[in-house]
């Protein structure tokens, strides 16, 4: 099996305080005087400081590794606190760095915290690499992802890895010398819209919480030389089962980036890589709309106007304008339930999905259907104030 | 008859089964009888031209396919195969 990547650096010494507060470590023989100082000595670097950032962040500053660094541009909301517990209800709205650097010096003040307000690129990553000698992601997209992977094989650097989807979540320490890099494993990212994102297909609160401790457990395996880290092996974590399985992972020498012969030898442009141009591409541009105001007037008005919702049956439960439920994958078997002489409106919860259909309707020979702008958020904010928005 | 795991993001094309058994003497059939069954599937595993996608693995056990005999693996009853597509969740960026 791999041989144990051992962050070296120089020792740090822990004064009195310090002693104290990492006592319960330094009577363990794996950690100890040694291994502590190793940890203070330590620089890793969490890119993210969301899901499974926050996790990882309070737990390595817990433990005493003693420069944190913090990528995020972003900023805390509602929807974030069901599971990125180092941001509470009062920071909503405050940025995530300054948010996490508050809790994290709260639990530890001898902590050395580098935040970096930025969306990590091409352009910035190598530099802010170069300062870490181990790497953490935590990031939500497959541009990041690869960039990350291929910065840490660039740079030398231990990346460790871990995702999460729903219920379901992968981790792994990729680009070791001896071992697999995130290419060896997937050479190319899927297609965008091809593969649901957590914001699309959700995430179960606890998830990022179980995969990010087990991040920071790989991490402080790495500083203290201690154990077996996740090197060539890819743990799959399937907390609904509550089963945890194991898949070898091989070098590939044909890799792009990690192998004998490599094409990619210095950093790409991730977007392009992933098929994205800019920002995602507005599909709902392409397919004509209707105003929230309009829909309300033409209901108010009793025109004959047919809304099809084609959110899932759970989000119609959480709120809904009476529409006929039909979810988008349902759409072309139950087709048939839509009568093509009528006027159509057709939303979903921001009208990405709404707009597919619109789409898809209008290739069937449906002419009177129209894409609800905005979907049932903008009812929300502009129609209704009551109704919830998710 | 080998077990096929269906994970999480794929499971909305296999009216939300976690597995599948399939009677099928290499990695390739139990694939293509997966497949017979549920056909919405086709477009997420493989590409236009028939070859397994870049971002989907298949295991046989804890082994990637890739180092074995790729579909051409045999397998036998107690088997399991594995679908393992990338994921990216975590936090925005």
């Amino acid at each position: 099996m791999a041989t144990i990547t051992e962050v070296k650096r120089e020792t740090a010494t822990l004064s009195n305080d310090e002693i104290l507060r990492y006592s319960r470590h330094l009577i363990m023989p794996e950690v100890g005087m040694e291994g502590q100082q190793k940890l203070k000595a330590a620089r890793v670097l969490c890119i993210g400081a969301g899901g499974l950032g926050s996790p990882l962040a309070l737990y390595l500053g817990a433990a005493g590794v003693g420069t944190l660094g913090l990528v995020d541009f972003d900023v805390v909301d509602y929807t974030n606190l069901q599971r990125q517990i180092i941001h509470t209800t009062a920071d909503v709205g405050r940025k995530k760095l300054d948010s996490a650097a508050d809790k994290l010096k709260a639990i530890n003040p001898f902590l050395n915290i580098r935040p970096f307000e930025t969306r990590l690129s091409s352009e910035n990553a190598l530099e802010i690499f170069a300062d870490f000698d181990i790497i953490a992601d935590g990031t939500d997209n497959f541009p990041t992802r690869y960039l990350v992977n291929d910065a840490c094989v660039l740079t030398g650097k231990p990346n460790v890895y871990g995702s999460i989807f729903r219920f379901e979540g992968q981790a792994s320490v990729f680009a070791t010398k001896e071992g697999p890099c995130y290419r060896c494993l997937y050479p190319e990212p899927p297609p965008p819209g091809l593969v649901p994102s957590c914001a699309e297909g959700g995430v179960l609160g606890i998830l990022p919480g179980l995969v990010g401790v087990m991040q920071a457990t790989e991490v402080i395996k790495l500083i203290l030389g201690q154990g077996e880290p996740l090197i060539g092996r890819l743990l799959l974590i399937d907390a609904l089962a509550m089963k945890f399985r194991e898949l070898k992972l091989r070098k590939n020498p044909d890799c792009p980036v990690c192998g004998t012969h490599p094409t990619v030898t210095r950093l790409i442009d991730y977007n392009q890589f992933c098929g994205i141009r800019g920002e995602e591409a507005p599909v709902t541009s392409n397919v004509p709309e209707m105003q929230v105001e309009e829909l309300k007037q033409k209901l108010d008005a009793g025109e004959d106007i047919f809304v099809l919702d084609v959110r899932e049956p759970h989000e119609y439960q959480i709120c809904n304008i009476g529409g006929h439920l039909i979810p988008l994958g349902d759409l072309p078997k139950r087709v048939h339930e839509l009568d093509s002489s009528r006027e159509i409106v057709a939303h979903c919860r921001s009208g990405v999905r709404s707009a597919k259909a619109v789409d898809f309707l209008r290739q069937t020979g449906f002419r009177k259907v129209r894409n609800l702008a905005g979907g049932i958020l903008a009812w929300a904010d502009r129609v209704d104030p009551k109704m919830p928005k998710y | 008859m080998a077990k096929i795991q269906i994970p999480t993001p794929l499971r909305q094309y296999t009216n939300k089964r976690e597995s599948i058994e399939i009677k099928a003497s290499t990695v390739g059939d139990a694939l293509s009888g997966l497949l017979a069954k549920h056909p919405d599937l086709r477009r997420h595993l493989y590409t236009e031209d028939g070859k397994l996608r870049a971002f989907v693995n298949v295991y046989l056990n804890d082994e990637d396919i890739r180092y074995l005999q790729k579909e051409a693996t045999t397998i036998k009853d107690s088997d399991n195969i594995s679908i393992v597509p990338s994921i990216a969740g975590g936090a925005r960026q």
